[in-house]
């Protein structure tokens, strides 16, 4: 990370530029704008100015004018409505090939953790050119996970996921804030975004690796909590769950994602699937934040094991 | 302080014999004063106390900010000091600051009315707002709160181990004051102006009294409610929006915001009617677009109820709902863009003199445009996503707040001073201040705006060290703002015995507060006014009556 003074940040994500193009527009009507009333009220100020104590002629409001100062600002800000939520759309798209990242967040630091079980700790590293979908929940406040660098930024919440997507462009070190004020320590839960070319992250990731995956560990739970007793046979069968689409009792159809996961473990009465009695207990506030990600590492590496084809 | 520049020819060199100054100088007769001027002197006493508390505040984060590293304070006196700061200066100073003081003063005066339509409420409002203003005290003093003054959830209903509750019942308490003041000014604008005081009659100021007055009274009510439920979750164990509970988190921000951003407005509007009548008086020419002018603040109220989704882009919420946000905010751009052109198209072939108020009001109009234009960046949810939670944000609604806001609670502090105290406030020193408040403004929050688009967080109390130099410019800008401020608290009370007799009109204002004795006797006008003119006919003004001839009955000097 470079310390020195500067006035613009780096442009490091494929995102960036693209805001920051939105942003010089904005920066330059404002400036015209600014300019045009501050020079409007100089001029005025000088050209009017009191010379004597005779009242002023009256002036008639001008309708014209009223509606052009209306209707101008007005398709002047259709543009940038226009132009920010493409932009915006854009950013709230994740590739489907992106690679996945858990990040926990809590007072005061980030726990990542890699799809092979590699964890760090205040840092991560990724590699350029790759899309990389960070999926974040919080182990107790808001938190937010911030990287200036790539113009991103997504609230992270206890209780459910959100995830943000990006895709480096220069390797380097970057930034990691907290930006949601989380406590005592808020200015220290800071860390950096590590961008590596892909031959070297490949390398540090296979070196960092545990013996582990996180979806192991999440079978081994699935077999701790007694969740094979139903979920073998007689409940909702998990394999090829992830990403199909579900039916539910009351009729609606709901996409199996980590939310609806996450949703189905710690309350499982909030959606229950066509066909099936709502008997399973709940696990809220049983299962630790790494417990409920690996759980759900591991129904999703079942998405593969039983070819990806939908379930009841 | 030379009495020509105003050019007042019939100025009397006395002050009236009596005035609702004199009538009685006990401090019972103070404390127990049903009269809506003596109310008003009352808020701005205690909401000057309160602006340097909150100032103060301000005054030790900028210093720790001074340096990288945390090294003034400790990390939870940091988050205390940002959060009274906020709490202060939001719900004890410039919630109530126009409104209470000059609303409460002037909108009698201004409707031609004896007093507002429920004196002893008015009287409540005041004692509300103290206690409410001495429980947020009593909390500072016993250990302070660290929750913000957004007090989000589930920070502040469950981790925080500050005083949460004692502080969200101080605000709730001050809620009510806010609420009753609203009723008020509705039900005054309602039923007691003049004879002849039409609504298209009425000043822009009252109008921006009505509208804010709506806000105050329609979403005030939620803000309550939701503090409320904080302290129950945090009592009772109750999962209303900790998730652990039960609860959802974002439930709060959209409940809070929900009054939070209309507040915004509660803030500016009536700074917008301050101006409207600052602008005119110191061109001596009618509002251009009067009309636009009045219903632009009417729309401001309504939309500005449809947009608080617009703090919560990156909250979670739906993509669309945010989408949906962010068309509203840029909509609701557009009047205060509309006000800007009709101030600055008032100039146009007007009699301009650069007296304080109007230095002001120019300083609103710069500030204001400024921070307007900025809402914009964060109305295109792209940019949202880069610069909110940063110092963009910051620096944005400070030139709202301040820039727009408290510049013109200075302005009105200037204009009305002679008519609070019969008494001018010094010229010269009044323009240097306002020019020393107007640079230390931006030297101190522009450097913000980059220091948030390079990404620095808000509410860090250490930070990386390339953000140093733009934080040094803005300490520095802070130390030349508080002496701006200090100034006039030091001249306006020298001016309470040394200012030169003001005389009842002695900037040649129109408006029916100019056609009283300055300071006004306590029932106002001896004899109802009757209105036959619009605001701002400052053409019609004979220059040797000022046009008091349409005040019937009232007493010439």
């Amino acid at each position: 990370m470079d310390q020195g003074f500067r006035l613009f940040p780096k442009e490091a994500s494929t995102i960036a530029p693209q805001v920051d193009l939105l942003y010089f527009f904005l920066v330059a009507v404002t400036a015209f704008f600014t300019l045009l009333i501050f020079v409007a009220i100089v001029y005025l100020a000088l050209r009017y100015r009191r010379k004597s104590e005779a009242m002023p002629p009256e002036t008639k409001t001008d309708l014209r004018l009223e509606l052009s100062w209306t209707i101008i600002p007005f398709l002047i800000t259709l543009v940038m409505f226009g132009w920010s939520t493409r932009l915006f759309l854009k950013m709230s798209t994740p590739p489907k090939n992106a690679m996945e990242i858990h990040v926990i967040g809590k007072q005061w630091m980030w726990k990542i953790e890699h799809p092979n079980g590699a964890r760090e700790i205040n840092e991560l590293h990724i590699p350029v050119g790759r899309p990389v979908r960070l999926i974040m929940s919080s182990q107790d406040v808001i938190h937010s996970f911030f990287i200036p660098a790539f113009r991103v930024k997504q609230d992270v919440l206890p209780g459910r996921f959100s995830s943000l997507w990006f895709e480096a462009t220069t390797p380097g070190e970057y930034h990691l804030f907290c930006a949601e004020y989380c406590g005592t320590d808020h200015s220290r839960m800071t860390g950096r975004i590590v961008v590596m070319e892909p031959a070297k992250f490949e390398a540090w990731l296979a070196g960092v690796a545990p013996d582990e995956t996180p979806a192991k560990q999440g079978e081994k739970l699935f077999t701790t909590y007694g969740c094979m007793a139903c979920h073998g046979e007689r409940g909702p069968t998990m394999a090829g769950l992830y990403g199909s689409t579900v039916s539910l009792a009351d009729g609606s159809k709901v996409v199996a994602d980590e939310q609806y996961l996450r949703e189905s473990i710690v309350n499982p009465a909030a959606k229950v699937v066509a066909g099936f009695e709502p008997i399973m207990p709940a696990f809220q506030g049983q299962l630790s934040e790494e417990q409920i990600v690996r759980l759900i590492a591991y129904i999703k590496s079942l998405r593969t094991a039983a070819g990806g084809e939908a379930n009841p | 302080m030379n009495m020509t520049m105003t050019g007042t020819p019939y100025t009397p060199a006395k002050m009236p014999e009596s005035s609702y100054l004199t009538d009685g100088y006990s401090l019972r007769s103070w404390l127990l004063t049903k009269d809506h001027k003596r109310i008003g002197i009352l808020y701005m006493v205690s909401l000057t106390v309160f602006f340097a508390l909150g100032g103060i505040a301000a005054i030790i984060m900028r210093l720790e900010l001074a340096t990288p590293a945390g090294d003034l304070v400790r990390a939870d006196t940091y988050n205390r000091l940002f959060t009274v700061h906020g709490i202060v200066m939001i719900f004890l100073f410039l919630v109530p600051s126009i409104p209470a003081v000059f609303g409460n003063f002037l909108l009698p005066l201004m409707i031609g009315a004896r007093d507002l339509a429920f004196p002893r409420l008015n009287l409540l409002s005041w004692y509300l707002y103290m206690l409410g203003g001495i429980i947020t005290v009593g909390v500072v003093v016993g250990g302070g709160v660290d929750t913000g003054w957004t007090f989000y959830t589930p920070f502040s209903s469950t981790y925080s181990n500050s005083n949460v509750v004692w502080t969200v019942a101080g605000i709730f308490v001050a809620g009510f004051s806010s609420i009753l003041t609203g009723l008020n000014f509705i039900i005054t604008t309602h039923k007691m102006r003049a004879p002849g005081m039409g609504w298209f009659r009425m000043p822009l100021f009252v109008w921006s009294m009505y509208a804010t007055a709506l806000i105050m009274l329609l979403a005030t009510p939620v803000l309550a409610i939701t503090l409320a439920l904080v302290g129950v979750e945090r009592i009772f164990g109750v999962g209303i929006f900790n998730p652990a509970l039960g609860g959802d988190p974002i439930l709060f921000q959209h409940l809070f915001w929900f009054y939070s951003h209309p507040a915004v407005y509660i803030m500016v509007l009536p700074a917008m009617g301050v101006m409207s009548e600052l602008v005119t008086c110191f061109s001596r020419h009618r509002i251009f677009g009067y009309e636009f002018v009045a219903f632009s603040s009417l729309a401001i109220a309504v939309l500005g109820f449809l947009v608080w989704g617009h703090h919560m882009f990156v909250s979670g919420q739906s993509v669309y709902g945010g989408l949906m946000f962010s068309a509203l905010s840029f909509l609701v751009a557009i009047p205060s863009a509309v006000k800007v052109f009709n101030w600055t198209a008032t100039l146009y072939k007007g009699s301009i003199s650069l007296q304080t108020p109007m230095l002001y009001a120019f300083g609103f109009i710069g500030l204001f445009t400024i921070g307007g234009l900025t809402g914009l960046f964060l109305a295109s949810v792209a940019i949202d996503v880069h610069v909110t939670d940063t110092y963009f944000i910051v620096a944005h609604f400070h030139y709202i707040m301040v820039g727009g806001a408290v510049m013109a609670y200075m302005g009105a502090i200037h204009f009305w001073w002679p008519k609070l105290t019969g008494r001018m406030y010094p010229e010269w020193w009044g323009r240097f201040s306002a020019l020393l408040i107007f640079a230390g403004f931006n030297l101190t929050f522009f450097p913000q705006f980059i220091l948030g688009y390079l990404g620095m967080p808000r509410r860090y109390y250490s930070y990386a060290p390339e953000f140093q130099a733009l934080n040094v410019m803005s300490s520095a800008g802070a130390t030349i703002l508080g002496l701006g401020y200090v100034l006039p608290l030091a001249y306006l009370l020298w001016s309470l015995k040394y200012g030169a007799i003001a005389g009842p009109n002695p900037f040649r204002a129109k408006g029916l507060e100019w056609t009283t004795a300055s300071p006004p006797p306590t029932h106002n006008f001896a004899e109802i006014p009757i209105v036959t003119e619009e605001a701002y006919a400052y053409h019609d003004m004979d220059a040797e009556t000022d046009g008091r001839e349409v005040v019937a009955g009232e007493d010439r000097p």
